[in-house]
Order: C-alpha cells, then sequence, then structure tokens
C-alpha cells in the first residue's frame, strides 16, 4: 500500500493534492464533489476587505442616491430588513464548508488595512477555518516606494496576523522579490507556517479597438510551473515553513516534480476549470501508478529529493542563461 | 405608559390599518403612498396583524382596482383597507357607493390631497374627500400625527359596530410627512377597542356556500326608494358610536377626543370651526388672543359625516355671536363651502327647531384657506376671528391676495404665537447633501431619547435635480402643534455656500439667531464672498455666524458631497439641546441603525466624519464688519417677456405666495418655452468639446437629456462675430463642406451627468483617456461658455429640407424643442421626447400622461416645451394619470374633424380660392419635410386669400386652415400607466385604428411616486411593492399590441441602438393607424450611476432581456414579414446586466436564495421570449435585419 500523505500547516493530509484558491470554492457543491474526487484539502476563494468595502459603499451610494429630494419619491427602493453584505457571508460559507467536509478547509483573506487582515482572520478563526492563506499582493505602482518597504509591508502584516491567530498561517506570495530566498526566509523567521507559491494575478491587456486596458486572466499552463520548482527546491531544507506549489500544476507528473522540488502539496485550479472536478481522481490514480511503478512507498520520501541540496548538480538552479555545461567542470571539482 | 416613537403621519395610520386587517389592496399615489409601501414592507417582514397572522397586502393596477379588491374581499368576510388620495379617491368612488350601500364596515385612509383642475397638485387640500361626501362613507378627521394614529384607530372601531364604512382623513404631507413624536396605541389597544363580537358578526355577514344569499340585486321603481332609506338607523346610530369609540380610547390611553372638540374661552362671541391640521395653527392663535382677554373659541370637527348638529351645538358656547367655518376645498357656483352648508343648515334647523342654544341666530360666514398647501398660521387665523367682530364678510379667502374679487382677509405677517420655549431650526439643504436624512434622524433623537417633544417638517423643491430641500424643526417641552412653517428661526444652517446668493435664507432668522454656514471660506475669509443683502441681515439681526468646510471635510473623509453627518454635529453642539457628548454618542448610534446593515465601512465612514466636525467648526468674529458685499444681480433679465419677469420670476425666485390673483391665467394655460430663462447652475462639471478629434455623429447631442448640448451647421461668414473662444471646424458633410460645424454646451442649464462623455465614441490617440468631450469644472468656463451659448442660439438653424432624417447625425443638427427640463441628472426618457420634437415637434400635439413626464414636463414655475424661431412648436397637455390614451384619441379625433371639415370649405369654396390652390391643397403629400412646407406656403396664401371674403365660411376656414397641415398626435406616458392604469384605454386606442402615436417610457417602475413595482418590471427586481423581487415576468406590451395586425409596434433602446431607435420613430409617425414605440429608459430606480445609462441598455439588448424590433403593418401590405427583429440572439448572460443595478443586486445581498431562483426564472423569460420573437421574424416573406 503506498503511502500519500503529507503534512502541511501542521495538519496531516490525505494526499498532497489541493485545491487552490478560486471562484469554483462559492459552490459548497463543488467542494462536496472535490473532496469526493480525491482533494486532501481545499483552499477557498478569497475574502476581499477592499471589495467588499466597496460594494458596501456602492451599496450606500445607490440607495441614497436621489432620496429625500423630490416630495413625491422620497426613496425609490424598498427598506430591507437586513443585507448579507460585510464577512458574514464569507464567515458562513466557511462554517458551511466545514459542515460538509471532513478535508481541512482553508481560508483565505486578502485584506487592505491592519486592521481588516487582524479583524477578519481572528473572524475566520472562530468560523472554523483550520487554516488561513493570506492572498498577498502589493502592486508597487509607486516609484517612491523602495522594494524594502515593501518587503517590510508583508513582515508586518504577517507579524500581526501571526500574532493574532492560533490557527496556522500560510502565505501566498508573488514571484516578483529581488530575492526570493531571503524574504522566504524573512517570513520564515516570523514562524509562517506555510509558503504558498506562486500567486498568479490578473495582467492588463490592451484592446486595440477601444483603446483600453483590459484585465485578463488566463488559464494556467504547465510551463509555468518550471519557476515554482525551481524556488522551491531552493528553498527546501532551508526553511521551516512547509511549501505548496501553486500554478501549473495540470497532472500526477507535476505533483510528482513538485514533491521532489521539496513541497508539501501541489496546487491545483485551471485544469480542473479546463476538464472538469473528476480531473482530480485522474491525477490521484495516476499519482499512485507511477509511484508504484517507480516503487516509492510513500510520498514523504520523494519529498526534496530534487532540490538545490540534495541534487549533483546544485548549480543548475543558479544559471538564469544558457551555458554549455563543461565536462570539464564536473571533472575539477572530483 | 406607551413608548414615544417619531414618525410621521403615514405611519401613524398605517400601523393601525395593518394591525387591524387582514387583507390590503394598494396603489401607490402621493402623498398616500407610504402607508402602501409600509404595509408591503411589513408583510414582506411577516409582521402579524393582532390576530398573529400576517395580512395580504396585494397590489393593484388603479385605485379603481384596488377599490373593487376592497370590496371584493369585504364581502367574502375580510377586514379590508386601502390607502389613497387625490384622483386616486375619485377612482374609488363607484365602489365606495357600493360598498357603504351595503353596510360593510371598511375603513379608507386618506392623506388628503387637492384633485387637479386647473392643475395637478400633490399638496394638500380637502377637494378630494369633500368629492367624496355623498358615498355613504362616515369622514373622520385626524388633525396631527398623534390623531393619524388614534382616528385611524377610531375609525376601525367605529365601522365595525355602525356598520357604515369610514374615510380616515388627515392632511397630506402637512401631517402624512411631517415628523412628530407622538404614543403609538398598542397591539392590545387595537385588540381591545375592535372587539371580538363585531369582528365575528362582519364574518358572519360574508358571503359563503354554506349559507347562500345574493348582494347587488338591479332593482327596480317598487322597491330601489324603500330600501336605499332602510340605511337610516345606522346612520343615526353613527356619531354616538364614534363618541363611545373615542371615549374607550381614552380610558386606554387618556387622550379624549369628541365628534366636535372645543377650545377657547368659555364665554367666546367669536368662533372658528375648521378641521384638519390648519386647526394647530388656529388653536395657537385662540390661545394667545384668549391670553390677551379676547372672547374668541375654536371647533375642531372631527367627524363630518354623518354630520352631528346636535354635538355641534353642544360643543358651541352659548355666548357665540358669529361663526366663521373655514373649509379647505373650493365648489365653484355653491353657496359655500360643504362644512360651511353643513353648519349653516344646523344651526338653522336647531333654531327652527326651538332646540339653538344661543341667544340670537349666530353670524355664520364661510371662508376658504389652504388650497394645495397654501400656508395657514397663527396670524392667518386671527385675521379670521378679528374679520367676526364687526361686519364678518362671507365667501372671503384668507392666505393669499385676491385682489380681483377682492376676498382676501388682511393679516399682519409679524403677529406669531412662536414660543420662547421651543427651538426653532431651519436648515437649507440640497437633495443630494443628505440634509433631510439627517434632520430626520435628529428629531428621532431628540423626541426619542430627551424629554423634549420633537417636530419636523420638509419642504422640496419641484426639479428633480439640485432640488433644494428646506428643513423645518421644532423642539421643546411642549407638544408641538405648529402645522405651519417656522417664520422666526432661532437657529439658522444653510448646508450650499450656492445659495447664499441664490436664496434669501436669513429671512427667517429671528434677532440674535445662530447662523451656520458651510462655507469654502475660512471664518476671517468669508465675509467678503456674502452678498451685501445677507451682510446687512446678520449685522441688523445681530447674528451669531458659524462656519465650517463641510464639502472639503466630506471630500478628505471619501463621502463625496454628503454633509449630513458633519452638519448634524455642528447643529448639535451649537443648538445645546443636547449635551455635547451625549448628542455625539446618540448620532453615533443612530449611524449604526441607520447605515449598519449597509456595512462596516459605511458606518465607520460616517463616524470618521461626526469625530472631525467640531474641530473645523469655527465662529466668525463680526466685530468691524460692516455692509461692503456684492448687490445680487436680478434672477430674469429686461429681456424676458412680461408674464415671464412678473409672473414666473416671482416664482423662481421663491416668492410665487405673493403674487395676487389678477397675475394666474384663468384656465391653467402657460406660455412655453420658460425653461430657459432659468439658469440654475447645479453642474460641478461640463462637457468641454474636443474638435480637433470629434467625428460628429451627433450620438452626444441625441443623448442629453437635458438638451444642454446642440450641434450646428452655420455659415463661416458668421464668425466674425463669435466670442473668442467660440469653437468650430469643418463639417464632416460633403455638400456642406464649405460650411463651419459647431458643437456647443449651454453652461448654466446642464446637469454635469457625464452621459455625453461616456457615449462619444472617439478617443484621443496620444492620451486615450480623453474623448471628444472631457468634463471640467464649470466655474471657470461658465463666463465664456455663456457667452458662446448666447451666440449659438442666435445662429440661424439648418434647413430641414438639406437633411437626411434616416441618419442619426443628420437628425442631430434639427432644433430640439423640449429643453432644460427639471428631470433628474441623466434621465433615460426625455432624450427620446426630445428626439420626438426635433422630428415632428413644430406639428406636435402631445397628450402626456401623469407621472414623471407631466412633472418634468410641466412643473412650475418653468416648462421645458419650447416652440421654434417661427413660434411652432409642441402643444402640450396633461389629463390624468389613467385616461391618456383617451385623452390623446380625443385630440385626433377632434384634429381629423377639423381637417375634414377644412378640406371641405375648401373644396365648396375652390371657385373663390381658386381651383388650382384648392386642388394643391386637398392633394398635398405630406409624407416629406418639404412636403409639409410647402402646404404651410398655402396654407398662408389660402388665409390670403379668404381675409377679403367676409363670409361665415370662409371665417371657418380662415379660423382651421392649420389644420390643413399634417398634425403628428404623441400619447407619452410611463410603464405605470400604459402597463398597468391606463392599459384599458390604451387598449382601445390601439384598436381604433386611429393614426396616433404612442410613446411608452418604459423604466419598468413606478419612477415619479418612487418606485413602486408595475406591471413592466421584471422578474427578480426589487421595488416597493415587490419587497421579495417581483415574481412574475414583465408583461409584454410589444406583443400584445402586434396581435391586432394594424398597429405599428417597436421596442427601442437608444443606448442599443440609436439609428433603429430614429428608425422607429420615423415608421411610427408614417404609418397612418395606431403605433405604440416602447422605449427603455434607465432610471434613478435602478440604483446605478446613470451615465453607465447606454452602457446598461446594451446589455439590456444584448442579453436578450430588451430585443428590440419593429414590426411595421406597411410591410405586411406589401408581402413582406411586418416583424424585423433588429438584435441579435443574446450574446450576454442576463446576470452580466442585472447584477449592475441594485434594483437586482439587493435581493442577491437580502435574500440570495431567491435571488438565484429568480435569476434562473428570468433567464429562461430570455430564451422563450427570444424564442418567439425568431419565429415570428422567422415566417414566411421574413426580412430578418441583423447588426
Amino acid at each position: 500500500m503506498i503511502d500519500l500523505t503529507t503534512r502541511y500547516l501542521g495538519l496531516t493530509l490525505e494526499s498532497p493534492i489541493v485545491c487552490s484558491s478560486s471562484p469554483m470554492m462559492q459552490e459548497i457543491d463543488n467542494l462536496r464533489r472535490m473532496e469526493d474526487a480525491g482533494a486532501s484539502a481545499v483552499v477557498l476563494h478569497s475574502l476581499f476587505e477592499e471589495q467588499i468595502t466597496l460594494e458596501s459603499q456602492d451599496l450606500d451610494r445607490n440607495l441614497f442616491h436621489g432620496t429625500e429630494s423630490y416630495a413625491e419619491a422620497l426613496s425609490y427602493f424598498p427598506e430591507m430588513e437586513s443585507f448579507e453584505i460585510g464577512p458574514e457571508a464569507y464567515l458562513e460559507h466557511v462554517r458551511k464548508a466545514k459542515e460538509a467536509l471532513s478535508i481541512p478547509v482553508v481560508a483565505s483573506l486578502n485584506g487592505i488595512s491592519t486592521g481588516g487582515w487582524v479583524d477578519w482572520a481572528r473572524r475566520i478563526e472562530a468560523a472554523g477555518a483550520d487554516a488561513i492563506e493570506l492572498n498577498t499582493y502589493f502592486m508597487p505602482t509607486d516609484i517612491e516606494v523602495s522594494g524594502s518597504q515593501l518587503e517590510e509591508m508583508y513582515l508586518e502584516l504577517v507579524r500581526d496576523v501571526k500574532g493574532s491567530v492560533k490557527i496556522p498561517v500560510a502565505v501566498k506570495l508573488s514571484p516578483f522579490f529581488s530575492s526570493i530566498p531571503n524574504f522566504c526566509a524573512s517570513l520564515d523567521a516570523l514562524g509562517v507556517d506555510g509558503l504558498v507559491m506562486f500567486n498568479r494575478f490578473y495582467q492588463p491587456d490592451f484592446d486595440l479597438e477601444r483603446l483600453e486596458v483590459v484585465p485578463r486572466l488566463t488559464l494556467s499552463s504547465p510551463s509555468e510551473l518550471l519557476m515554482r520548482l525551481h524556488w522551491v527546491a531552493v528553498l527546501a531544507g532551508r526553511i521551516k515553513a512547509d511549501m505548496a506549489v501553486t500554478g501549473g500544476v495540470h497532472g500526477a507528473t507535476d505533483v510528482i516534480k513538485s514533491m521532489m522540488a521539496g513541497a508539501k502539496v501541489a496546487m491545483m485550479t485551471s485544469a480542473l476549470l479546463e476538464h472538469g472536478i473528476d480531473h482530480l481522481r485522474t491525477v490521484r490514480h495516476e499519482l499512485e501508478q507511477w509511484l508504484e511503478a517507480n516503487e516509492y512507498p510513500s510520498i514523504a520520501l520523494m519529498q526534496g529529493s530534487l532540490s538545490q541540496r540534495k541534487v549533483a548538480e546544485p548549480a543548475a538552479f543558479e544559471r538564469a542563461n544558457y551555458m554549455k555545461v563543461l565536462r570539464s567542470g564536473a571533472w575539477s571539482r572530483a | 405608559m406607551r413608548p414615544r416613537v417619531t414618525l410621521d403621519g403615514n405611519e401613524a395610520a398605517a400601523n393601525v390599518a395593518y394591525l387591524a386587517s387582514e387583507v390590503i389592496a394598494i396603489y401607490p399615489i402621493t402623498p398616500a403612498s407610504q402607508m402602501g409601501e409600509l404595509a408591503d414592507q411589513w408583510a414582506a417582514q411577516e409582521r402579524p396583524n393582532i390576530w398573529g397572522s400576517v395580512p395580504r397586502v396585494v397590489e393593484m393596477q388603479s385605485e379603481g382596482g384596488a377599490a373593487g379588491a376592497v370590496h371584493g374581499a369585504l364581502q367574502a368576510g375580510s377586514l379590508t383597507t386601502t390607502f389613497t388620495a387625490s384622483q386616486g379617491l375619485l377612482l374609488m368612488i363607484p365602489n365606495m357607493y357600493k360598498i357603504a350601500g351595503e353596510l360593510t364596515p371598511a375603513v379608507i385612509h386618506i392623506a388628503a390631497r387637492s384633485l387637479a383642475t386647473h392643475a395637478l397638485s400633490i399638496f394638500c387640500d380637502h377637494s378630494d374627500v369633500m368629492a367624496a361626501r355623498g358615498t355613504g362613507f362616515a369622514m373622520l378627521f385626524g388633525n396631527s400625527v398623534q390623531e393619524a394614529a388614534d382616528m385611524a384607530l377610531v375609525a376601525h372601531t367605529a365601522t365595525l359596530e355602525a356598520r357604515v364604512p369610514f374615510l380616515h382623513i388627515f392632511d397630506g404631507f402637512r401631517t402624512s410627512h411631517e415628523v412628530n413624536t407622538v404614543e403609538l396605541p398598542l397591539e392590545e389597544d387595537v385588540r381591545a377597542l375592535l372587539g371580538e363580537t363585531r369582528i365575528q358578526a362582519h364574518r358572519g355577514r360574508a358571503l359563503r356556500p354554506e349559507t347562500p344569499s345574493i348582494r347587488g340585486t338591479a332593482q327596480n321603481p317598487d322597491v330601489f326608494f324603500q330600501a336605499r332609506e332602510a340605511i337610516n338607523p345606522y346612520y343615526a346610530a353613527t356619531a354616538e358610536i364614534v363618541q363611545r369609540s373615542m371615549d374607550r380610547l381614552a380610558e386606554r390611553t387618556g387622550r379624549q377626543y369628541h365628534l366636535f372638540d372645543y377650545v377657547g374661552a368659555p364665554d367666546a362671541e367669536r368662533v372658528i370651526v375648521m378641521m384638519g391640521s390648519g386647526a394647530g395653527a388656529a388653536e395657537e392663535a385662540v390661545e394667545r388672543l384668549n391670553r390677551e382677554g379676547e372672547k374668541v373659541g375654536l371647533v375642531k370637527v372631527r367627524l363630518f359625516r354623518p354630520f352631528s348638529v346636535g354635538h355641534l351645538l353642544a360643543a358651541l358656547p352659548a355666548t357665540t355671536k358669529s361663526i366663521a367655518v373655514l373649509d379647505r376645498t373650493k365648489e365653484p357656483g355653491a353657496p359655500g363651502e360643504p362644512l360651511y352648508l353643513d353648519v349653516v343648515s344646523g344651526l338653522a334647523k336647531s333654531f327652527g327647531e326651538g332646540a339653538s342654544p344661543f341667544v340670537g341666530f349666530p353670524r355664520v360666514v364661510g371662508g376658504r384657506y389652504g388650497l394645495s398647501s397654501k400656508e395657514f398660521t397663527p396670524t392667518m387665523a386671527k385675521a379670521v376671528l378679528d374679520s367676526l367682530r364687526d361686519d364678518p364678510k362671507h365667501d372671503f379667502v384668507v392666505g393669499i391676495n385676491d385682489d380681483v374679487g377682492h376676498t382676501s382677509l388682511a393679516y399682519d405677517p409679524s403677529w406669531s404665537t412662536a414660543d420662547s420655549k421651543t427651538v426653532r431650526a431651519v436648515f437649507f439643504g440640497l437633495g443630494s447633501d443628505g440634509t433631510v436624512g439627517a434632520n430626520k434622524n435628529t428629531v428621532k433623537i431628540i423626541g426619542e431619547e430627551t424629554e423634549f417633544n420633537a417636530q419636523g417638517y420638509f419642504v422640496y423643491d419641484s426639479k428633480k435635480s439640485g432640488s433644494m430641500t428646506v428643513s423645518h424643526l421644532r423642539f421643546g417641552p411642549r407638544d408641538i402643534q405648529s402645522t405651519y412653517l417656522i417664520e422666526q428661526a432661532s437657529f439658522v444652517a444653510c448646508h450650499q455656500f450656492g445659495f447664499v446668493e441664490r436664496v434669501d435664507v436669513l429671512e427667517r432668522a429671528e434677532p440674535k439667531a445662530t447662523f451656520l454656514l458651510n462655507s469654502p471660506w475660512s471664518k476671517d475669509e468669508v465675509w467678503q464672498h456674502l452678498p451685501a443683502r445677507m451682510q446687512r441681515q446678520i449685522l441688523d439681526k445681530g447674528l451669531s455666524m458659524y462656519v465650517i468646510d463641510a464639502d472639503g471635510l466630506a471630500d478628505s473623509i471619501g463621502m463625496g458631497r454628503r454633509i449630513n453627518t458633519i452638519m448634524q454635529v455642528c447643529f448639535f453642539a451649537l443648538s445645546g439641546v443636547l449635551p455635547r457628548d451625549l448628542a455625539i454618542e446618540r448620532i453615533k448610534g443612530a449611524i449604526k441603525k441607520s447605515y449598519g446593515k449597509r456595512g462596516e465601512a459605511v458606518v465607520l465612514k460616517n463616524i470618521e466624519a461626526v469625530d472631525a466636525a467640531l474641530s473645523h467648526l469655527h465662529e466668525v468674529d463680526l466685530s468691524g464688519f460692516e455692509v461692503d458685499g456684492f448687490l445680487i444681480p436680478a434672477l430674469i433679465g429686461d429681456d424676458a417677456p412680461a408674464f415671464v419677469r412678473d409672473v414666473t420670476g416671482p416664482m423662481m425666485d421663491n416668492a410665487g405666495d405673493s403674487l395676487p390673483v389678477s397675475a394666474m391665467p384663468i384656465d391653467g394655460t402657460f406660455p412655453v418655452g420658460t425653461t430657459r430663462f432659468e439658469k440654475r447652475n447645479i453642474a460641478h462639471e461640463i462637457p468641454v468639446w474636443d474638435e480637433d478629434i470629434c467625428i460628429q455623429c451627433g450620438k452626444c447631442v441625441l443623448v442629453c437629456p437635458h438638451s444642454v448640448i446642440r450641434a450646428k451647421i452655420l455659415d463661416p461668414a458668421k464668425l466674425s462675430e463669435a466670442p473668442p473662444t467660440f469653437k468650430t471646424v469643418k463639417p464632416r458633410w460633403r455638400e456642406l463642406a464649405d460650411q463651419a460645424y459647431s458643437l456647443q454646451v449651454a453652461p448654466e442649464d446642464c446637469t454635469g451627468c457625464s452621459l455625453c462623455v461616456e457615449v462619444c465614441p472617439v478617443k484621443n490617440k496620444a492620451e486615450p483617456r480623453f474623448k471628444a468631450l472631457n468634463m471640467a469644472p464649470q466655474e471657470p468656463l461658465r463666463e465664456a461658455e455663456r457667452a458662446n451659448w448666447d451666440f449659438f442660439l442666435k445662429l440661424p438653424e439648418v434647413d430641414r429640407n438639406l437633411l437626411d432624417l434616416q441618419k442619426v447625425k443628420d437628425t442631430q443638427l434639427l432644433e430640439p424643442l423640449f429643453e432644460f427640463s427639471g428631470a433628474c441628472a441623466g434621465c433615460g426618457e426625455t432624450p427620446y421626447i426630445k428626439l420626438a420634437t426635433q422630428l415632428f415637434g413644430d406639428r406636435m400635439i402631445v397628450a402626456n400622461a401623469t407621472g414623471c413626464s407631466s412633472i418634468y414636463g410641466a412643473n412650475l414655475p418653468t416648462t421645458p416645451w419650447t416652440k421654434n424661431g417661427a413660434g411652432r412648436g409642441p402643444a402640450w397637455a396633461n389629463s390624468l394619470f389613467e385616461d391618456n390614451a383617451e385623452f390623446g384619441l380625443g385630440m385626433r379625433l377632434s384634429i381629423d374633424k377639423q381637417s375634414e371639415y377644412a378640406r371641405e370649405l375648401v373644396a365648396r369654396l375652390a371657385p373663390d380660392l381658386g381651383q388650382d390652390l384648392a386642388d394643391a391643397l386637398l392633394a398635398a403629400d405630406q409624407a416629406t419635410e418639404a412636403g409639409i412646407t410647402a402646404q404651410r406656403e398655402r396654407v398662408e396664401a389660402l388665409r390670403k386669400a379668404l381675409e377679403p371674403m367676409g363670409t361665415p365660411a370662409a371665417r371657418d376656414l380662415h379660423a382651421l386652415a392649420d389644420s390643413l397641415v399634417k398634425k403628428s398626435v404623441w400619447i407619452i406616458g410611463g410603464d405605470g400607466w400604459a402597463y398597468d392604469i391606463g392599459y384599458g384605454g390604451l387598449d382601445h386606442v390601439l384598436a381604433s385604428g386611429e393614426n396616433v402615436n404612442i410613446l411608452v417610457l418604459d423604466t419598468e417602475v413606478y419612477s415619479n411616486t418612487g418606485g413602486q413595482a408595475s406591471k413592466a418590471t421584471p422578474r427578480g427586481a426589487v421595488a416597493k411593492f415587490a419587497h421579495n423581487g417581483k415574481l412574475m415576468a414583465k408583461k409584454d406590451l410589444g406583443l400584445i399590441a402586434m396581435a391586432y395586425g394594424g398597429v405599428y409596434v417597436a421596442r427601442i433602446a437608444m443606448g442599443a441602438d440609436d439609428k433603429q431607435t430614429v428608425k422607429a420613430f420615423l415608421e411610427a409617425e408614417a404609418w397612418e393607424g395606431p403605433s405604440l414605440i416602447i422605449a427603455y429608459s434607465h432610471c434613478i430606480a435602478h440604483g446605478y450611476d446613470l451615465k453607465y445609462g447606454l452602457q446598461q441598455q446594451e446589455l439590456a439588448v444584448k442579453s436578450g432581456h430588451w430585443p428590440i424590433f419593429r414590426y411595421n403593418p406597411e410591410r405586411a401590405a406589401a408581402g413582406e414579414n411586418p416583424m424585423s427583429l433588429d438584435s441579435k440572439a443574446p450574446t450576454v448572460p442576463l446576470e452580466k446586466y442585472v447584477y449592475n443595478e441594485t434594483r437586482y443586486t439587493m435581493l442577491v445581498r437580502s435574500k440570495p436564495e431567491a435571488a438565484k431562483r429568480l435569476l434562473a426564472k428570468a433567464t429562461s423569460d430570455v430564451s422563450d421570449r427570444w424564442r418567439t420573437y425568431a419565429f415570428l421574424a422567422s415566417q414566411a416573406g421574413a426580412k430578418v435585419e441583423g447588426k
């Protein structure tokens, strides 16, 4: 019997196949199907503080507009008893997900204010989430803000959240740091439980017809996996935090590579959007088959096996451009 | 002790009505709409009545329908109520005779409102209820907010015992909308007073197959009369029953009422008899006069029908020598108004019977006051009492200057009953700054959280955009029954700096009052920016003055122009009504209550504003200041016509009350084209034209709701006289290439809605954030653009005959004859009306249903309907809400008859006129602009030829000659009219085959009365009366009309396809039978920034919610399929369209499961509808026009 279990964020998972945060997570039915198809944990869609703030202000503005101005129409909408606005609907979703699933439920949070991050992280914890993934990104568009200032913002945020909840906290990172290992080590030093590599963002595209900027998010492709493998492999064994690969994981091979790089879990979304939730069954099946065929009794055995610290050629992770690999180099080292 | 609550009269009455009813039929009408809205809201929230069950609340298609449903529900045994006013009550009258004739207990709650006569008015008088006094309904008046609750309960109680149905009446706006501190009857009060036995007796009389009976027989001369008289004992008993009900109310609440309540000296000699809210003002006058030793009194009539003479006589002191009966209604031609006649006949009867308690027969006179909410103040009541002293005049009026009939009583405006212990505060704000909302909160805080009583009354503007509000707030230890506006304010707040010039805000400030001004200028700078008038008032009255830059502060907090919270804090701080800290705590509490459900972010912003406010409030040190400010320029220029200067001008200047009777048109006829004199300057930003990149498509001109952006092609030679910044470019018309093209904005009429910028299809290639139109601050542009606009207007119009009206860009060179209306900024209706006037305005006659379009079309002081340089333009009239299709049909019939007669006369007089002219007149082809122009020239020739003839036939033809020119009859209204209340008439007119053009401005909701659902409301949209989202699909009016075959039908959406819109108007007008255009009109009641209105229209079409088509019977005649489907199969999911609008998203946020279910159904509506249309369009001979 092959042992697929893995430990991620202090949780024991039945397999390294985790469903990452996406709009699919808004339906409890989808979550159930993911569990049934073999997902070992789910990361819920993000609670966006900014969006809730904007929605709240938008609702207020639209309900207010035109009121108490004209004698025949002092308002234009009926008075509702309540609105589901604010984090309550999300927290309720966390509660429902916990009720519906036996696998761990990781909530995802994107805040804009220190108060928002901390307060909402606490409420997510109270709602029963097994862990929190901080969906962080500070898009550096201000030329006055330096890289180190930006890094300090992340660290402060993680410090605040870690200090206010007891459940494990993972940080989903962008790949855009001057020194990813150094920054990850700084996060690690704060006691963060997991690093999720990497976030994928909407990219501004141009509509040439309308001369407009159009945000675009395409599904990931397996080619995106390589960058993730690279940095996970570089960091494996050097930090305490568990690492997760997300972005470009489409099949069993990608899961295996992620494990060998040193990740504890591999997360999927695009492949499920493309092939359906049942694709998880195929991946798990193929994973088992590969392990069996290659005589790996457990996932644990392969985790980190191709990390920079364990490969024969650590320099392979340091080359950014093509350089002819000289046999002599190998020879001289010997 | 019952809890004290702060609410308005509508809520006070609705609360009792709801508790005491099982079935409630509703229909919106100002000022009673809120009662129905509350009933619907409570039912949606599953609030139970006194039997622990939720009443069935049903919206009907009209008040007539509501009355029918009430009648049926009563017959089937339920306790039933409804709410209405004005014309709505008139529509109920037929059923009211039935309900009363059958001795059925019921109550109808009325917020009394003027009936439309020479004009519509939404304001208060008793002409509506007086029109119903023959129905057999008892009529019980509540004179205040407290009494609206109490008399509602008395009515519901007494009707069950008396079996006589009741109208419970209170004054529209003055009571229905006044916020006051009251004690509401509790559920147990209602239960106890109604009594179980009488309810069971009512149920026992229900129609039931188990004990069958029939009602509503047809009776003949043998028995009808006797049967009618059989009810008399019930009416005879009613007065005592009402009094007993009042006594039982008193036992429970301590508030004792009588059928006629007398206040004043026990030995009074002069007495006023009146009913309604005006009694509050009269009572104050009587109290002061008695204190001053005068022998005066007041009888407050509560039960007007049945009129109990005995109770009246018992109420009047035996010492009474003269009585003035005040009626709030007018009955032209009568010897007196209804209450007067009842009092006189009652006294005469008692005198005749020797039962008079008086020494002699008192002198009784009658007079009118307060029509259409005309102010009635204590000093006016004093004038009435004074007039009784020597030689009382009958048939007087008070409150206006009748310089024609000389019937008015003079009064002393300085005489006041103001109580020194009452704080009187007046606030001037804009609708958009939240002033009224904050003041309502303030009244609530003071009324419910302090020992003080509190009253709030709010005066609104006649415009729907940039409208001013004036709040009148009173607080004090005594009951506040001052049912009139504050005349001497101890606190005046001006929430908009622009008002210092436009409005005399300090007119009502009493000496030593506090003046709070929201000012962009600091305490040291502000003085020099005030007009001399205001400076003088400040110094002469010794005011203390404070300033705060609330706009700057609100902006910095991210609250835009919502300064309400900031100003509210300042009011509390300065007025000292509550200790400062306590006030701030209460304000914060109110914020959480008001905004909490909209999300934490909103609450936090408001609280931030509260915390920041006081540090920005500064007192202005007035020492050393003198009057050195600027003079306010005249509102109306000398070049304005005399009527505008003398009549319209004072109305615009808030001085309409001072106009005498002689100034008024006698028959409601007003000149057109007066909005152009009303420079409102309400836009903060206006569009600026980048002529270099403009492609001259005309879309901005087409969409502008207020006709403030216009295009002309002009002779370049004219440019020598142009102002320096006037812009032109080479026209993009090949045949006019040697001319110049101008696109000009009216800076002072623009509302700043930005629709023009949004619709502009051109982007600056180097910097695409700029378009060919870009918004820029108005103030720095105002002077130059005003000169440019004036120059532009004087340029000649383009020759219509040179244009191809099938092209949108050509139509937008046509002069609009509908301009600068008071519609909402960004209105989706007015562009269609404007387009119609551009195409057909100079031969257009319009029947306009009551609603938004009649209000922005003709709410005085001004009207946007105007005329062209030749003096021709749309002739417009509004009759009612329900009859508009028939009204328009009548116009058509009349015009056709006149035309027919004129043609007969032309034929008869041909030998004298010249056969050629006669033949040309009779055979004229008027299908084109050129044809119409030629016919007009012939008509001129005809007139010249007729002048010397001098025969009766020639004179007739001279008078009717214009009818030989083709006229375009337009029947315009909203969906409330077309789908609901006027549908029967509309259907009949469609079936008539007559040549009328019907334009339905479909906002999918009753917009004018504040967003109630109509049958045009789509499934899933939230509206008032559709609290849980509309459950049924939108009615397909187009498909119904198509079924006639001979009706031209178009469904259009300007934002989706403007070419199709123009085509539909031209085809509809050309079709010689009935035409129906259903126009998608985005609306403030949809809940989004209306600058995106056209994008939403496009999405409505692309999602399949609003497929556009034209069904042209002309094509059928040519053997083609008449149906032309002009939009493609849906390409956008419905949610991409609907979830941009609050009317849909509020259901998602409040009832997500219901929203999901209704969206799924609405999505299937879309596909069903598309299948039907596609099928129709694919029939033999079909020609489906794709885009």
